[in-house]
């Protein structure tokens, strides 16, 4: 097919791509609004990323400990994120939350309840107050399962295994996309006039993730290729706690749950190491003893957490620094024990997945034996730069949501922040495309030279004579970001990051897949190889230039936070000859009134003073 | 668990597509801790880069790696080498009741538009106080049918749906324990019932219970969310004093 008027072509108003929470959220949102609503997934519809959260989704409903409130939750938030987040997202997160989650029972989704009948809340990390509405720890699955089976009756057009190669503009504005159906390697053309990208993260850039097989970025350097922003990308969060054996397995999370039900971690010592890792700005509101923590977990309300319930960038570190000491467990983790603190049918009860998940992946009955654990590559906080209030990225007609936007969580996100995060940002993403339709005069119509650009690029791989096998070059990638680009930053392991990366990227550009289009995975893989640089590019270069520690970003060569860095993002655009442009931009003064609530102390807020 | 780094397995694995295929045979090595799916990538990886499989989260909550693994329909996530007998050869193809697109991939779409046919939620008013109030015993009921990860293997090993290919008069067991589910909701007002028996064919299932016996969720489809939904349907269609009742009922509204 050479001319674009053969190709198959589906025409919406807006166009989804990613289906998990915050696709699914902006599609259900786009549809009730009267938009015609396409929606794109790599996968089928319900298997994304989504499905694995476990804990719960973060709202300051208040059902489980009266004193909480959406300014606690802000507070929280911006600590969390090391106040490098956007201030009025994380204002309207704390906001709509709590409707948002009303919402999605209404809808069908069936939360643990309180014992007057309420939405159950669970302790987390980070959070001052059981906040986390859930479901034991299946809260994902509930949640996509429930927009799923809601938003398919909303009158939307799900696009299943779909991999869209690229976006189209006319001008500046967006036109469509350029996809590829995995089933038979035919391409389609998505005519729409505005674009929501909801692409999830980049897991996949490092060996050991938690992320499956689509987390490759394609959102982001969809969105860089057509002059989106990428800021603060720097910001991988490593999560404390992975499965780290057997082999197979290792990187598969181990939810924060475990730590938020009485978990606790211990070397190989059987030392509580926790206590020795308590950050000073932490250190008022964290438990200094044993005795106290154990007197939290029995419900005492004046007692103070255990620091197991740290933000996860502490945690992470803490475990690294304990195997660097010489004091992991045998397989290079932590152990993570709650059989000696909780009783076997509680964990059952309250931790159903896990249970299943340890007994058969590793053999370990977690109601009798601690786990092993290690950090494992999970979320981007970082990704395409959004306006807070409509989600529109610099590209007139295209919207991000969920992880593929940038923003709400700074340089750390709290665990519970993300599946609120989707069904917030997911909604106002919609609502925001639908304001831009509203005032969008003509309709954009694709460049037929760009949808040519794309095919050919594509059919190249399946086309030239001989090639890398873009599984192995895909490997060695991985195992580059796990070795210069990990947990903790060096100046010189960074460079050679950059060099290493132009080294692949050679080596990506002659990638071959052998045999017919057809459900070829290796044609596939071949495909998302040139996200994954591109991100993998990113990450480096603005870790290279973040010359501090602040949040999940550490420089070993430039410890700790510096204040004048709290002053700047850091933005990467794609210059006109494709070179990558990265630059330190400064961040507008926080709203005052905003500001006031997250310095705040909690006695001034928990008193209604502020 | 033992150990088995570095020792050699061999694999029949399904090659094909619509129009016909055939068994390959695979040698790979293998390591400790290793699953069917993690065979069926290095296989991918190092002698067959075009081979078709479903994966996400590979750890059991997706529901994507489906397969017939030894003529067992399992997710190829959840199994072990090493619950395989040191040097059988282990055979993997693709579930049977969905037609085959390529290797281990199949054409599940079927699944999809039956959810589209089932009427979704249809909530009660909330309480004066913008809340609904469930009690935690109630909602457990329906928990259990909401761990449903979409597998499909159910729906691979109903009679109804392999055997006799019943699709357009049966939902299979998938679909029934979704309607248990809205039918048990706390919050649900619709009538389900006749929609049950008539449209979805709760009539078909004649309790084998083989689609519990594969679920990797342990979910008791047939005790807990078929039987109860097909007595109901009894209930209202076929009790003779229920039907007297409600006769009786009708002429005084």
């Amino acid at each position: 097919m050479s001319d674009a008027a053969e190709l198959q072509t589906f025409e919406h108003d807006v166009l989804v791509i990613g289906a998990g929470g915050a696709g699914l959220r902006a599609a259900i949102e786009c549809s009730k609004l009267g938009l015609d609503t396409g929606l794109v997934s790599k996968s089928l519809l319900g298997k994304a990323h989504t499905v694995m959260a476990e804990g719960g989704m973060a709202a300051a409903l208040g059902n489980t400990d009266r004193r909480d409130n959406w300014k606690i939750h802000f507070r929280d938030t911006m600590r969390g994120g090391k106040f490098l987040n956007v201030w009025r997202m994380a204002e309207l997160h704390a906001k709509e939350a709590p409707d948002r989650v009303r919402e999605l029972e209404e809808w069908g989704a069936v939360f643990d309840r309180t014992e007057d009948g309420l939405i159950s809340q669970r302790n987390f990390g980070g959070h001052r107050f059981p906040r986390l509405a859930h479901v034991g720890d299946r809260t994902g699955l509930e949640l996509i399962r429930t927009l799923q089976h809601y938003g398919v009756h909303q009158g939307m057009h799900a696009h299943m295994e779909c991999k869209i190669l690229g976006l189209l503009t006319d001008g500046e504005r967006i036109a469509g996309a350029l996809g590829l159906w995995r089933e038979h390697g035919r391409f389609v053309l998505f005519k729409a006039r505005a674009i929501i990208m909801a692409t999830g993260g980049a897991g996949r850039c490092w060996r050991v993730t938690s992320n499956s097989w689509e987390y490759s970025g394609d959102g982001y350097a969809l969105a860089y290729d057509v002059g989106a922003e990428l800021m603060d990308i720097e910001f991988t969060q490593f999560h404390p706690t992975g499965m780290v054996w057997p082999p197979s397995v290792r990187g598969t999370l181990v939810t924060e749950g475990v730590r938020g039900d009485g978990g606790i971690l211990k070397n190989n010592k059987g030392e509580r190491f926790m206590f020795g890792y308590i950050p000073e700005r932490f250190a008022p509101e964290t438990a200094d003893s044993e005795e106290e923590a154990a007197r939290w977990l029995a419900g005492d309300k004046n007692a103070r957490r255990p620091p197991e319930l740290l933000t996860r960038d502490v945690v992470a570190r803490s475990i690294r620094a304990e195997v660097l000491a010489g004091r992991g467990s045998p397989h290079g983790g932590a152990f993570l024990d709650i059989a000696s603190r909780v009783p076997a049918e509680a964990i059952k009860r309250k931790l159903p997945s896990m249970y299943h998940q340890f007994k058969e992946l590793a053999g370990v009955d977690i109601t009798k034996e601690p786990m092993e654990v290690g950090p494992t590559l999970h979320y981007f906080m970082g990704g395409i730069r959004v306006d807070a209030d409509s989600q529109m990225t610099r590209v007139p007609g295209l919207f991000a949501c969920g992880e593929a936007s940038a923003g709400m969580h700074g340089a750390n996100r709290l665990g519970g922040n993300s599946l609120s995060d989707l069904i917030v940002f997911g909604r106002l993403a919609g609502v925001g495309a639908k304001e831009y339709l509203d005032r969008l005069g003509s309709t954009p119509q694709p460049d037929a030279g760009q949808i040519e650009r794309s095919k050919r690029e594509a059919t190249d791989i399946l086309n030239r004579e001989t090639g890398a096998n873009p599984f192995v070059v895909h490997e060695k990638l991985q195992e580059m970001m796990q070795r210069y680009v990990g947990i903790v930053r060096i100046e010189d392991e960074l460079e050679t990051a950059i060099d290493e990366l132009a080294k692949l990227r050679v080596e990506a550009a002659t990638a071959k897949a052998h045999a017919a289009p057809q459900f070829n995975a290796g044609w596939h893989e071949a495909l998302d190889l040139s996200s994954l640089l591109t991100v993998s590019e990113a990450v480096t270069r603005a870790a290279l230039m973040r010359r501090e520690s602040r949040g999940a970003h550490s420089r070993i060569d430039y410890e700790g936070e510096r204040d004048e860095w709290l002053k700047y993002n850091i933005v990467i655009r794609k210059q006109p000859d494709g070179s990558m442009d990265v630059r330190k931009e400064e961040r507008p003064e926080a709203p005052p009134e905003l500001a006031k609530i997250a310095h705040a102390t909690l006695d001034q807020l928990e008193g209604g003073h502020v | 668990m033992p150990l088995m780094q570095g020792t050699k397995r061999s694999f029949r694995i399904w090659r094909g597509n619509s129009s016909g295929g055939q068994f390959k045979n695979y040698e790979i090595e293998v390591d400790t801790g290793m699953v069917v799916l993690d065979a069926v990538h290095r296989v991918q990886a190092e002698h067959a880069t075009d081979l078709a499989v479903r994966w996400n989260c590979k750890a059991g909550k997706c529901g994507s790696c489906s397969m017939e693994i030894n003529g067992k329909p399992r997710l190829a996530c959840m199994n072990r080498l090493s619950d395989y007998p040191d040097g059988e050869t282990i055979t993997i193809q693709p579930i049977k009741t969905f037609p085959v697109i390529k290797d281990l991939v199949c054409d599940v779409s079927w699944n999809f538009k039956q959810l589209k046919r089932i009427p979704p939620l249809k909530p009660k008013p909330r309480d004066a106080d913008g809340n609904y109030r469930m009690r935690q015993q109630d909602v457990e009921r329906i928990q259990e049918f909401r761990k449903c990860i979409e597998c499909f293997l159910c729906q691979d090993v109903c009679h109804v749906l392999r055997d006799h290919d019943q699709k357009e008069r049966f939902v299979g067991p998938r679909f029934m324990i979704h309607l248990a589910n809205l039918e048990m909701h706390p919050l649900d007002c619709d009538d389900r019932i006749p929609q049950v028996k008539n449209e979805f064919g709760s009539g078909m299932c004649n309790i084998t219970k083989c689609c519990a016996e594969v679920c990797p969720e342990s979910i008791n489809l047939t005790d807990n969310g078929i039987i109860p939904i097909k007595e109901r349907v009894v209930d209202r269609f076929y009790d003779p004093i229920m039907m007297l009742l409600r006769k009786r009922q009708s002429k005084r509204a």
